[in-house]
């Protein structure tokens, strides 16, 4: 059963080499260097959310966080980019530790408040702390990452690279899930009383996947600074935040897949829409970036009303009423 | 005498007005089946709750092994070696029945969030000694058929043999068991009682809470009345059943 998922990877890098054949467009392989950035940030708020039955409304804040130490310490004190990543990780690392620690007593809405508020409080101080962040302006001139002596200065160079990342990412979370620690964190998903009769040290462990989920998405904020090379507090808000969980319980919190699936929708549907609108130009519809939030609304709404289980749990569901049908056809064949 | 396990000393707990247990005092013998019988809402379930340190007492001792160890945290008593089922079934219903077990290994294993996260789960020499481990406590209790179902989806009674078989895979010293045979019919409580009873063969201590009298009165070594979270008796089954006091209080109802 778990080698499976391990095909699942190989599976993934496989489409990943052949997809820049596909799509010459280099602004479509950026939309995919941001994709490959929401899977990441996704997979370590699913852990969270849907192994550990923890919730967060603040992770935008730590992909702010790994973003801005990575310009902060690149542009301003000449650091390394990836000396700059790590530092940053451990960073939120430490920020999600202070955090977690009083937050994660908290359950259910109480806990989404307080990293909502969390969250909301470290994009005011990007936009406030202008000797430190350049306010609302941002931080230009981010320099580019280079791996193993290859400048990833394209697009299609960058690409990979993400992607790689999302695969190291996605090889780790399934490490972990499938161990005693992964155990340990669905049991408290399910019972706490329980996994603690058995042994677990619910707090501790709520406490250090909070605090892996948010060196996830440090991560990824680092990787997305080094991509663009300009930051300003736009992308690290609250409705970002907002958006990840959406991205996370469309797909199906309860699965590391579901995740994948959730980020890699949410994040090229926009880009597919005002394609197909640009298409269909001519009679009249167009389609606006601020229709996105239109629309992730309402597919969240129809997935929490429909498909509770999120995407993944409906695909499964899809794939089993058809080998039931086929074991249908056969059955009668035969008889 | 033979040696206590367990001895709860003067054990009280208010939640808020009410009072749950009220000098409480009972003694736990080494290898026994030693029973607690009382009405609902007489402290039966706070007194499991505070021995694991799923509530915090207001005052009072709990010496197991002669060591004191009131106040502990709960995944601190399991390392202890004492374990428990829930009288309203806690398996964890998501995962498979043999998952359910294998999250009983937790103490018994240790690989933390970095090497757990390094090592794939087929490299890993523990991963295999937990499944196996899981698959034997799994066929004690008669579930190893049952191994890859989704333990949500299981009939009330198999949920108890499951809670009863991840609490063995703790190697309890001391296994509290809160009402078993709750909800099960005259069958399936009549297997419960030979389980329980394999269970005291393999030299762990059990602590049974259960309405069940022909169950209480057929298996174990001793059992203790409480009523209004006080003792009321203590006694070997034969003595409790002719006690005048117990039949006004509980079982003459
Ligand atoms: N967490 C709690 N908060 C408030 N009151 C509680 C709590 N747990 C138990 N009580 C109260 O303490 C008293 C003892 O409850 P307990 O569950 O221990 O009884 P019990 O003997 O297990 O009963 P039953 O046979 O019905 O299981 C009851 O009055 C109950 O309402
Ligand atoms: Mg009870």
């Amino acid at each position: 059963m778990d080698h499976r998922n391990y095909i699942g990877l190989v599976i993934i890098a496989v489409i990943i080499a052949f997809i820049p054949t596909l799509v010459k467009n280099d602004y479509y392989i950026g939309i995919l260097v941001f994709t490959a950035l929401n899977c990441l940030t996704a997979l370590g708020l699913c852990l969270l959310m849907g192994y550990a039955g923890q919730i967060s409304l603040g992770h935008a804040a730590f992909f702010g966080l790994g973003a801005y130490s990575t310009a902060i310490l690149t542009v301003n004190l000449g650091w390394s980019p990836w000396i700059a990543m790590g530092a940053g990780a451990c960073l939120t690392a430490v920020i999600a530790l202070i955090i977690g620690v009083p937050a994660l007593r908290l359950k259910g809405h109480y806990l989404a408040m307080a990293t909502l508020g969390f969250g909301a409080i470290v994009n005011i101080v990007f936009v406030a702390a202008v000797g430190l962040t350049g306010g609302p302006s941002g931080i230009s001139g981010i320099p580019q990452l280079n791996f193993l002596g290859i400048e990833l200065n394209t697009d299609k160079s960058f690409f990979y690279f993400s992607w790689a990342v999302v695969i190291l990412g996605l090889f780790l979370a399934l490490n972990l899930i499938h161990s005693r620690v992964g155990r340990g964190l669905r049991a408290i998903h399910d019972s706490q009383e329980a996994a603690s009769s058995l042994g677990v040290n619910t707090s501790k462990y709520k406490i250090k996947i909070f605090v892996l989920s948010a060196a996830y998405a440090s991560v990824a904020g680092s990787l997305y600074a080094s991509f663009i090379n300009y930051i300003d507090p736009g992308p690290f808000d609250v409705m970002h935040s907002v958006l990840l969980v959406v991205m996370v319980a469309v797909g199906g919190m309860h699965n590391i897949w579901g995740a994948m699936i959730g980020a890699v929708l949410l994040s090229i549907l926009p880009e597919f829409l005002s394609a197909l609108s640009d298409y269909f130009g001519g009679i009249g519809i167009a389609y606006k970036s601020d229709y996105d939030m239109l629309i992730y609304g309402g597919i969240l709404l129809v997935i929490m009303l429909f498909l509770p289980g999120g995407l993944y749990e409906g695909i499964q569901r899809l794939l089993q009423a058809s080998r039931n049908l086929i074991n249908r056809f056969k059955m009668r064949a035969f008889s | 005498m033979a040696q206590p396990i367990l001895q709860l000393i003067d054990l009280c707990k208010n939640f808020g007005g009410v009072v749950a247990l009220d000098h409480l005092n009972i003694q736990v013998e080494k290898s026994s089946i030693t029973s607690i019988i009382g009405p609902n809402g007489a402290g039966k379930t706070t007194i499991f709750n505070l021995i694991t340190g799923i509530v915090n007492r207001s005052s009072g001792k709990v010496y197991y092994n002669n060591e004191d160890i009131s106040g502990l945290k709960p995944h601190m008593i399991a390392e202890k070696q004492i374990a428990r089922t829930f009288q309203n079934v806690q398996v964890f219903p998501q995962m498979t029945v043999l998952e359910n077990v294998m999250v009983g290994r937790h103490v018994k294993s240790h690989l933390g969030f970095i090497l757990s996260s390094l090592i794939p789960p087929f490299f890993r020499i523990e991963e295999k000694r937990i499944r196996e481990d899981a698959h034997q406590c799994l066929s004690i209790a008669g579930l190893s058929h049952l191994a890859q179902k989704k333990a949500g989806s299981l009939p009330l009674g198999n949920q108890r043999q499951l809670e009863i078989a991840r609490a063995l895979a703790v190697e309890p010293k001391l296994l509290l068991l809160d009402e078993p045979a709750s909800g099960l019919n005259s069958r399936e409580t009549y297997n419960m009682g030979k389980l329980i009873q394999k269970i005291k063969e393999m030299d762990i201590t059990i602590v049974l809470v259960e309405h069940d009298m022909e169950l209480v009165m057929d298996i174990s070594d001793k059992v203790n009345v409480v009523n209004f979270g006080r003792s009321l008796a203590s006694g070997d089954p034969s003595e409790i059943q002719a006690n005048a006091d117990v039949i006004a209080a509980y079982l003459g109802t």
